[in-house]
């Protein structure tokens, strides 16, 4: 299952890095937020999947699922959102200003 | 006796008072104050002469950062005491000479306070016995040096000239710190006396610190092809023009070569390249002096080429090195006998020089060759001093510069016959080429004078009408003139007083044996030498007084031409290829950062064989969650080809539903939460976004770019992958976790992962929200700041 999600993840990763690469804006910050979920789906599997319940005490049978990496998945989620909804103002107000909505200098 | 230390930072305390006394006391010359120093300090340095004369040396160490070994240690012996009273000597009439040469109207505590922090950091780089503190005086003299070069630093050619000075004498003297520190590295001391004893000349470092250290000295000393600097320096005040680049500043390089012939003179290499470079540096300056129509100019190449021929002399007394005590010896320690003889001499006569093409320019208000002649009925004092300054620089007697000429052609001489260093190959070059350069020095000494002072009188091309100048300008250049003569009669009292003991520092061994200096001593080759150069000389002086034009122009090929269009190109060069690469456009960034992160991560990845694959601790795949990452990378590919904006924002919104769903599989329920409502309110974002910007323009990029932007993020994603594969297969200790599934007798919660954000690492936790408060207030500002914008626009109208 891990190699499965590592390679999706690769996948988001290279999907990501060429949305970033192009020109209009909108599509570099999509590119900014499949990154991050990469990253999430990264931080999920170094932890191990699936080795025992929902980590809430008195659930299942005793072994839970790593927690630590949901506790940092969770950080991170809140973070990549106050960056990308602070990246989508911006652009929106970039384009008021300027009537430019794309990441390079000339054209 | 006057400690040394304060009589180098007296200068430096004085610049300081320079402005307020020049404030206070506005109607004296502010530079009668500063006159007094260097004569003061003149006074106290002749007070060391008999000691010195006796063999007796002074050291006097004042910590200053002893943890690293570096004191400001001080050293008078035979050396450091003739520049030093060179420095004063010639300090006291140059500031006399400025007080009558520069009119009130300048600003004078510029001047003298430039003047005086030269003087101090000149005396310091003298009797420094510390490497360190020897390099921080010999880096002030070249800050003082280009101030004063660029003291009307309203005309172009003094900046350009400051910034020419700058330029070299910096890059020497940054050679130079590295031959110091090679220095210390091999010796372990900082101590110029120290090094003497403990050098090792078999050391592989030995070679690399002789010629860095030797740049240095080239680079001060304006050697071949480090001169180009000195001629440009002549756009500052004829004093400084007198003091800084003829006597003194100039032969801060004499002295460390002279200064560090007991340390690298035994080598093959040292004597080659002082003697050469010195023969060079004769030659072309003496030819390059007698094309100048500028008479500052001609006495900058003079300069040159004196300094050239005081080098090739401490080239070739290097050789006493090889030979040790012994009568053999001392025929090669003549040479700097005669070195240190003729840099007295020098700064004598061409401080003269300087002085009368001052008076000259001040009086008639040009320097020009061609619009100068028959001034000597009008200044016959001045006339006098050039004829006996030309005279002895041209080696005539009854002036001191016949002397040293001599004492030259016969080390010469005898150097041709040497059979040291396969010099019987080369050695005859030795006499020819000085005696070239010596019949070019009679030339150039003819035209300052007759040029200028004989001749037919042209009133019509002069500014001011031609006067003999205020005694007090004279007086300076008289004193010289009778130095010049002085010497010339009783060489053998600066001999014993002054020039044994230094030539007793630069070979220790021999403790200063020399031949007295004879006036009359006989019919030898090099009187015939002499007899021969006054002969050619006169016969070349006419041919070229009968040519029109004295001038012809410099060629393509320059050295100034050379050092123009290095500059140039740096500069030129630096600009494009920063262009190259700064292309202001965010994708080409973007593209350098991914191309590192795949050569660095990647690079490291293949070299250290880092790939590891362990499928043994997967978890079973089941078909819910391989249906969930089909959609996923459906989706996530299908981003790049959508055609509409809308389209990606939504295939997007299924990522991040599909990842809420992962979550919900892999037993996170708060994740699954909070990705499903922060994917709501993203995407509504987005969408917002998305009806404010215009209609999408087709990514009609070149399909150059494409292919690289393909090819890097495939190239990203496969060390991704690669990278957590490996990570992730090979486990090395144990998850914390188990700690965290206390929460509830640690923590009292059921929730561990709330327990870990609210307990057990809240910090995150608080900073996190801090993060989110922060975006808040920056998506408020950005939309609030339009409106104040605007209200600024209206009221601008």
């Amino acid at each position: 299952m891990e190699t499965v999600i590592i390679i999706l993840a690769g996948v988001l990763v290279t999907v990501a890095t060429y949305l970033i690469l192009s020109k209009g804006i909108l599509r570099v910050i999509l590119g900014t937020a499949i990154l991050s979920h990469a990253a999430h789906l990264l931080l999920m599997t170094m932890g191990g999947l699936k080795r025992g319940g929902v980590p809430v005490i008195g659930e299942g049978n005793g072994t839970y699922t790593d927690a630590l990496p949901q506790a940092l998945i969770l950080t991170s989620i809140v973070i990549s959102f106050a960056v990308t909804a602070f990246l989508l103002v911006l652009a929106y107000r970039t384009y008021q200003e300027t009537q430019v909505a794309r990441g390079l200098k000339d054209e | 006796m006057i400690s040394i230390q304060l009589a180098i930072m007296i200068p430096f305390i004085a610049a300081l008072m320079i402005p307020f006394l020049h404030k206070k006391l506005p109607r004296i010359h502010v530079g009668w104050f500063v006159l007094i120093i260097p004569t003061v300090l003149f006074i106290a340095l002749t007070r060391f002469i008999p000691s010195i004369a006796e063999g007796k040396t002074y050291l006097n160490t004042v910590q200053w950062i002893p943890s690293y070994g570096i004191n400001f240690t001080t050293y008078v012996d035979g050396i450091s005491i003739i520049f030093g009273l060179l420095i004063t000597g010639i300090g006291s009439l140059v500031i006399l000479y400025s007080i009558y040469y520069l009119s009130a109207k300048e600003s004078l505590h510029h001047f003298y306070s430039y003047l005086l922090l030269f003087m101090g950091s000149m005396l310091g780089v003298v009797f420094s016995d510390n490497l360190m503190v020897l390099y921080v005086f010999w880096e002030l003299t070249s800050i003082s040096s280009f101030l004063l070069i660029a003291f009307w630093y309203h005309r172009k050619k003094s900046r350009y000239g400051a910034q020419k000075a700058l330029l070299i004498t910096f890059g020497g003297g940054i050679a130079m710190l590295t031959s110091f520190i090679m220095i210390y590295l091999m010796t372990d001391t900082m101590s110029v006396r120290e090094i003497l004893s403990v050098i090792d000349p078999n050391h592989t470092l030995f070679i690399p610190a002789l010629v860095l250290l030797l740049i240095g000295a080239f680079t001060k000393s304006a050697q071949f092809p480090f001169h180009i600097w000195l001629p440009d320096a002549m756009e500052a005040p004829t004093p400084v023009s007198a003091y800084l680049h003829s006597a003194t500043m100039v032969k801060a390089g004499i002295y460390l070569v002279a200064r560090f012939t007991p340390v690298f003179g035994s080598n093959e290499i040292w004597f080659w390249l002082v003697s050469c470079i010195g023969l060079i540096t004769l030659f072309w300056g003496s030819f390059n002096a007698i094309r100048q129509i500028d008479l500052k100019a001609l006495l900058a190449y003079s300069t040159i080429s004196q300094l050239g021929l005081i080098m090739s002399l401490f080239g070739i007394g290097s050789i006493a090195h090889q030979l040790g005590a012994g009568e053999n010896a001392i025929l090669y320690t003549q040479a700097s006998f005669a070195a240190l003889f003729h840099l007295v001499n020098h700064s004598t006569f061409k401080g003269a020089l300087f002085m009368v093409v001052g008076i000259v320019d001040h009086g008639v208000g040009t320097r020009d060759i061609r619009r100068l002649g028959g001034l000597m009925s009008f200044m016959p004092i001045s006339f006098t001093i050039a004829l006996i300054g030309s005279f002895s620089m041209a080696g005539l007697p009854p002036f001191n510069g016949f002397l040293s000429k001599e004492m030259f052609f016969e080390a010469v001489v005898n150097v041709s016959q040497s059979n040291l260093f396969t010099l019987h190959t080369f050695g005859l070059l030795f006499p020819i080429i000085a005696w070239i350069a010596s019949v070019l020095t009679f030339v150039y000494c003819m035209i300052i004078v007759f040029k200028t002072f004989l001749g037919p009188h042209q009133p019509e091309k002069l500014e001011h009408e031609a006067h003999e100048a205020k005694i007090g300008m004279l007086i300076p250049p008289i004193i010289l003139a009778v130095l010049i003569i002085g010497i010339f009669i009783f060489p053998n009292l600066l001999g014993d007083y002054l020039l044994r003991p230094g030539l007793a520092s630069i070979f220790p061994s021999l403790g200063g044996m020399y031949k007295p200096i004879s006036i009359w001593h006989g019919f030898t080759p090099a009187l015939w030498m002499t007899i021969g150069v006054i002969v050619v000389g006169i016969l070349i002086f006419r041919i070229q007084s009968r040519r029109k034009s004295l001038y012809f122009p410099p060629g393509k090929w320059t050295f100034d031409q050379l050092y123009n269009s290095t500059l140039e190109q740096i500069e030129l060069r630096g600009f494009k290829i920063t262009e190259l690469y700064m292309t202001g456009s965010l994708r080409d960034y973007l593209v350098y950062i991914f191309l590192f992160f795949g050569i660095a991560v990647g690079g490291v990845f293949l070299l250290t064989d880092a790939f590891h694959l362990d499928l043994s601790s997967n978890a079973p795949i089941s078909l819910y969650e391989l249906l969930i990452v089909f959609t996923m990378m459906v989706a996530g590919i299908a981003i790049i080809f959508a055609k509409s904006r809308i389209t990606s924002i939504l295939l997007n919104g299924v990522l991040g539903y599909s990842i809420a769903l992962l979550f919900v599989l892999f037993r996170a329920p708060d994740l699954a939460l909070t990705q499903l409502v922060v994917e709501t309110v993203t995407t509504a974002l987005f969408l917002l976004c998305f009806y404010f910007l215009p209609k999408r323009e087709k990514e009609n990029s070149m399909q150059k770019t494409k292919r690289v932007n393909i090819v890097v993020s495939i190239l990203v994603g496969v060390i991704f992958v690669s990278v957590a594969l490996s990570a992730q297969s090979g486990k090395l200790f144990e998850s914390i976790s188990a700690y965290f599934e206390n929460a509830y007798e640690l923590a009292g919660a059921n929730n561990i992962v709330n327990a870990i954000l609210g307990d057990f690492r809240a910090f995150d936790t608080m900073l996190e929200v801090i993060v989110l408060f922060i975006g808040g207030i920056g998506v408020y500002t950005l939309i609030k700041l339009r409106a104040k914008k605007e209200d600024e626009n209206v009221e601008n109208q």
